[in-house]
């Protein structure tokens, strides 16, 4: 039999057993009344010398290894026995922690999904993301440098080790079929899809064939584009798509999951049929390189390999390679900036946790002293310590895993409203799901949690004095209890004061972001990302001409004040950053400071009411042949000129222009950056050149980028309609998109610290919740058990108040100490928070000075309910305890 | 009970004892602690609580095996014999204990001839 049988079959074994042991009884009985003894006389000594069979049973039920089992089945039962016996108390602590587990499952859901799972490529552990190292290129500043097209090319040819493919963002007017749109579009190497081991979900990739000039236009589709755009029919395959005025045959579609850097585009075309000058030249590094070591090689001879060819094009092309290396990371997910707030939350949520454990462990060690005798008499009965320890256990452990699995089912539910409520966007969102990893999650949590909230009572299970436990009318005030009772409450207060001072702090950051004055007046004002008509962006003038036919026709449109065009607009993506120099002779580049070029229409700084604070703003007698220049804001004012008036002076610098920029204005500085990430920004100098004095070589590349920014005197979003029949162009293939409001720009740079405001808020307003009942809870019971004590005290004469004094004092000194432990870890968690969140202040103490009394009214409600009780004792009735 | 001083049986030696007194044919196990007593002239006496853990214990090793079967006297016992396994244990568990004593008293021995 194994063990299995043998616990199936436990009914059974019980009956040979009994039968083997009376066998042997009747035997010795049989045997003894041979010698001569009458049978009764027999028996008698048959049963003494034998003794109880009892004893002997439960050795040979030991012997069948399989107790732990049985002993586990049984405290089980046990255990659902005694929560059903207590609803109120099971009901309390279940919901408790089935809100902390539950909690956490979502953020830990997040955190698998966004952070941890794998990206959906074969073997994705093989697959690196090289990069370019150079001197003049400045990590730090601006990231990592992409590969130059004829760098990329010669390495994919060359290397042995490494299958290496590339992609080129880029973006393009879809003009047929259907409404003209602006598309997110991927030029790919056709050696792409082989090094990240994916398939298109239908038709097929692109061969080598395609991926040079001169070759037949192709595309493929990207899964959701295809769903939006062709409502996901399969007649898309094969049909033509127009972009950019070039016919593309449609050779495949994506799979869903397909995503570059965790975005995913719309198109994806053949990057070797761009003839683009600039992919042509080792100067631009435009290309983002994936590779693959190949089967048979290993990173290290593959990392080699690559520095080999590094130093071979350095020999070939000293004026571009000098100096330049090739580093390899990783491709691993990346969620930016999200990554802290992510990081928070689960900090956040683990607290609220460890509070709810700490609330249960408290219940349960009240439940524990209660009962007190129970276990004494078991212990008296001949119970080991271990096996009550273990059953104590296993009582925690259902508790513990009914909550989590309550908490998985409310993940389950919250999961998708709470990825709602995200602000902007989360990268990969789509992969946060509750799977085989969350769910071991969750079970792990609820295990640990049930240990920790389990342990304290488990232990404490009484073992010495048993005959004063057990003796009628004894009271089990034990120290022990009251020191672990005052120390979970004792953690919960200073937690909850952990994540009170967090949100206080936020709170604090939030208000002073929100007063910031931006630098712009943000009412009012619509921006949108423009793309002419690819006809357009043919010659210079064309092009020129069609801004200007855009700024006239967007002036004359009912509930427009004023209209400019821009590059870069704040606090939305995008930036251009260039050296500057307030003299002739000119450092080396990268010591040289940089600032935001912003190129602009003359009525730019109207459209955002940018103050003017010295000289002249552009006019339209800043042209492509007149002097070259500049307006500067105060505080490249500050640096470049301090203690001078700017107004005259001139800006080098080695992307200006030939001439240097002759600065004729001084403007207000504006909040690039955000409200919030503005003031850490390394790069705030600001200055704004004409776009009419762009140069013909760089007007289209100009025209490519740039948005429109309109002053209103009606809603702003209300005139999107009639803005995009106005400017739709004489071929109808001129596009607005990413169309937003100032207002909602500069209210979304506040998104991510509004949110953890939130967030810590509910989180903060759960925790002193949870804390006051742990007060209340404890205080409760400790006062139930001094009944007799207040009813003699009330008979000597005490005063009602002095009795609820007694009580409110302590719950104050468990709030004095929860406050000192709970102030520590407040600071060091500031700290976190002033790192990881923009816009936050150094420590601020003043936050936890305002925390304290928050806690203290909590702590003083919590405590009056059993304070009063107290008072109300009739000392007869609490006498007659004794 | 007047008779021989008890005896306690050094800790794995009862099973040792059930192992050797099965090998001879199958036994029920008041036989068993029977013919231990008989054999060590009432030296050995094995309890009813030791007795039987020690037959279940072996049984769940598989070093015996057990079945119901009629006595002599026609009545219904448990009989346990002997597995292949079990044989191979007792062989090794006896030469073991052979060089176990021989050890121990060639040391006990040699330490009296050093104090001479």
């Amino acid at each position: 039999m194994n063990w299995l049988q043998r616990i199936l079959h436990r009914q059974q074994l019980e009956q040979q057993l009994d039968r083997e042991l009376r066998f042997h009884r009747e035997e010795y009985v049989a045997e003894l009344t041979r010698r001569g003894l009458s049978e009764p006389a027999a028996r008698r000594r048959a049963l003494l010398e034998l003794g109880g069979s009892e004893q002997a049973k439960e050795a040979c039920r030991d012997a069948r290894g399989t107790r732990w089992l049985e002993d586990f089945v049984h405290d089980f039962r046990y255990a659902l026995r005694t929560l059903r016996q207590r609803p109120g108390f099971a009901a309390v602590a279940l919901l408790t922690l089935a809100l902390g587990i539950g909690a956490t499952t979502v953020m830990f859901t997040v955190v698998n999904g966004v952070l941890l799972k794998p990206l959906p490529f074969h073997n994705p552990s093989e697959l690196f993301v090289i990069h370019g190292r150079s001197n003049n290129w400045n990590v730090a500043a601006f990231g990592e440098q992409n590969l130059a097209g004829p760098d990329f090319h010669d390495l994919q040819d060359e290397s042995r080790s490494l299958e290496i493919g590339g992609f080129l963002n880029n973006n393009a007017t879809l003009s047929a079929p259907g409404i003209p749109e602006y598309v997110d579009l991927r030029e790919i190497s056709s050696r792409l899809f082989p090094v990240l081991g994916i398939a298109p979900l239908q038709g097929r990739a692109f061969l080598a064939d395609d991926d040079r000039p001169g070759a037949a236009p192709v595309a493929i589709l990207t899964y959701s584009f295809w769903q939006r755009r062709f409502g996901g029919s399969a007649s898309a395959l094969g049909s033509t798509m127009t972009l950019d005025g070039k016919a593309y045959t449609i050779v495949a579609i994506a799979p869903a999951s397909f995503r570059l850097y965790q975005i995913e585009p719309d198109v994806l075309i053949p990057l070797g049929q761009d003839t683009g000058a600039f992919l042509q030249n080792r100067h631009a590094h435009p290309i983002h390189v994936v590779a693959r070591v190949r089967r048979g090689h290993t990173l290290p001879q593959a990392q080699q390999e690559i520095s080999a060819l590094a130093d071979g094009l350095a020999a070939q092309f000293p004026d571009t390679n000098k100096g330049r290396t090739f580093t390899f990371a990783a491709l691993r997910p990346d969620a930016g900036d999200v990554t802290s707030t992510i990081w928070l939350l689960l900090g956040a949520v683990g607290m609220v946790l460890l509070i709810a454990c700490a609330n249960v462990a408290s219940l349960l060690l009240a439940r524990a002293v209660s009962r007190e005798r129970e276990l004494a008499m078991r212990v008296a009965l001949g119970a080991g310590r271990g096996r009550l320890v273990r059953q104590c256990l296993t009582e925690s452990a259902v508790l513990a895993l009914a909550g989590g699995a309550l908490g998985v089912l409310l993940a389950a539910v919250g999961l998708r409203p709470f990825l709602v409520l995200w602000p902007g966007t989360l990268p990969r969102a789509e992969e946060a799901q509750l799977d085989w990893r969350v769910l071991l999650f969750s079970l792990g949590v609820s295990l640990v949690s049930g240990f920790f909230f389990g342990f304290a009572p488990a232990i404490r299970a009484p073992f010495r004095n048993l005959e004063q436990v057990l003796r009628p009318g004894s009271r089990s005030i034990v120290g022990s209890s009251l020191r672990l009772h005052t120390g979970f409450v004792v953690s919960e207060i200073a937690l909850a004061i952990v994540l009170l001072s967090a949100a206080g702090m936020l709170g604090r950051a939030v208000l002073r972001l929100s007063s910031l004055d931006p630098g712009v007046n943000t009412q009012n004002v619509l921006v949108s990302r423009m793309a002419l008509s690819p006809a357009a962006l043919e010659n210079p003038d064309l092009a020129r001409a069609a801004w200007k036919d855009i700024l006239d026709r967007t002036r004359h449109v009912p509930g427009v004040a004023s209209v400019a065009v821009v590059d870069t607009v704040p606090m939305r993506d995008g930036n251009n950053q260039l050296n500057y120099w307030p003299s002739a002779d000119m450092p080396e580049q990268s010591k040289m400071p940089l600032a935001l070029a912003t190129s602009v229409t003359p009525d730019y700084f109207q459209v955002m009411g940018i103050p003017l604070r010295g000289g002249r703003l552009f006019n339209d007698h800043d042209r492509i042949d007149t002097e070259p220049v500049v307006v500067i804001d105060e505080e490249l004012a500050r640096h470049a000129f301090p203690g001078q008036d700017p107004i005259g002076k001139r800006l080098w610098g080695p992307d200006l222009g030939r001439e240097p920029l002759h600065i004729v204005g001084v403007v207000g500085h504006v909040r690039h950056w955000g409200l919030a990430s503005d003031d850490q920004a390394t790069v705030r100098d600001q200055f704004y050149y004409p776009f009419a004095q762009v140069p013909d070589s760089l007007v289209r590349r100009w025209s490519e980028l740039m948005s429109i920014a309109v002053r209103t005197n009606v809603e702003p979003l209300s005139l999107v309609g009639t803005l995009r029949g106005e400017l739709r162009g004489a071929s109808g293939d001129q596009v607005l998109y990413e169309v937003h409001s100032l207002e909602k720009l500069a209210s979304a740079s506040l998104a991510q610290q509004r949110f953890l405001l939130i967030l810590f808020g509910v989180f903060a307003v759960l925790a002193l919740f949870l804390a006051a009942i742990g007060i209340y809870g404890v205080l409760a019971y400790l006062t139930s058990q001094r009944i007799p004590e207040m009813g003699i005290r009330l008979a000597l004469g005490a005063r009602i108040a002095d009795v609820r004094w007694l009580v409110l004092r302590q719950s104050l000194s468990m709030v004095s100490f929860g406050a000192v432990f709970g102030l520590a870890a407040a600071w060091a968690a500031a700290r976190v928070l002033v790192r990881l969140v923009d816009g936050m202040r150094s420590v601020q103490p003043s936050t936890f000075v305002v925390v304290i009394p928050v806690l203290v009214a909590a702590a003083l409600l919590a405590a009056w309910l059993p304070a009063y009780r107290a008072s109300r004792v009739d000392p007869v009735i609490a006498l007659r305890h004794e | 009970m007047a008779g021989p001083e008890k005896f306690d049986l050094p800790q794995g030696t009862l099973d040792l004892l059930i192992l050797k007194v099965v090998a001879l044919g199958p036994l029920h196990g008041y036989a068993i602690a029977q013919r231990i007593q008989q054999v060590s002239r009432d030296v050995v006496q094995i309890p009813q609580g030791s007795l039987y853990p020690a037959l279940h214990r072996l049984e769940n090793r598989s070093l015996l095996t057990a079945e119901w079967g009629d006595t002599e006297t026609g009545r219904e016992a448990k009989f346990y014999s002997l597995t292949r396994k079990g044989r191979a244990q007792l062989e090794t568990e006896t030469a073991d204990w052979e060089r176990l004593t021989e050890v121990v008293g060639l040391i006990l021995r040699l330490s009296e001839g050093g104090t001479k």
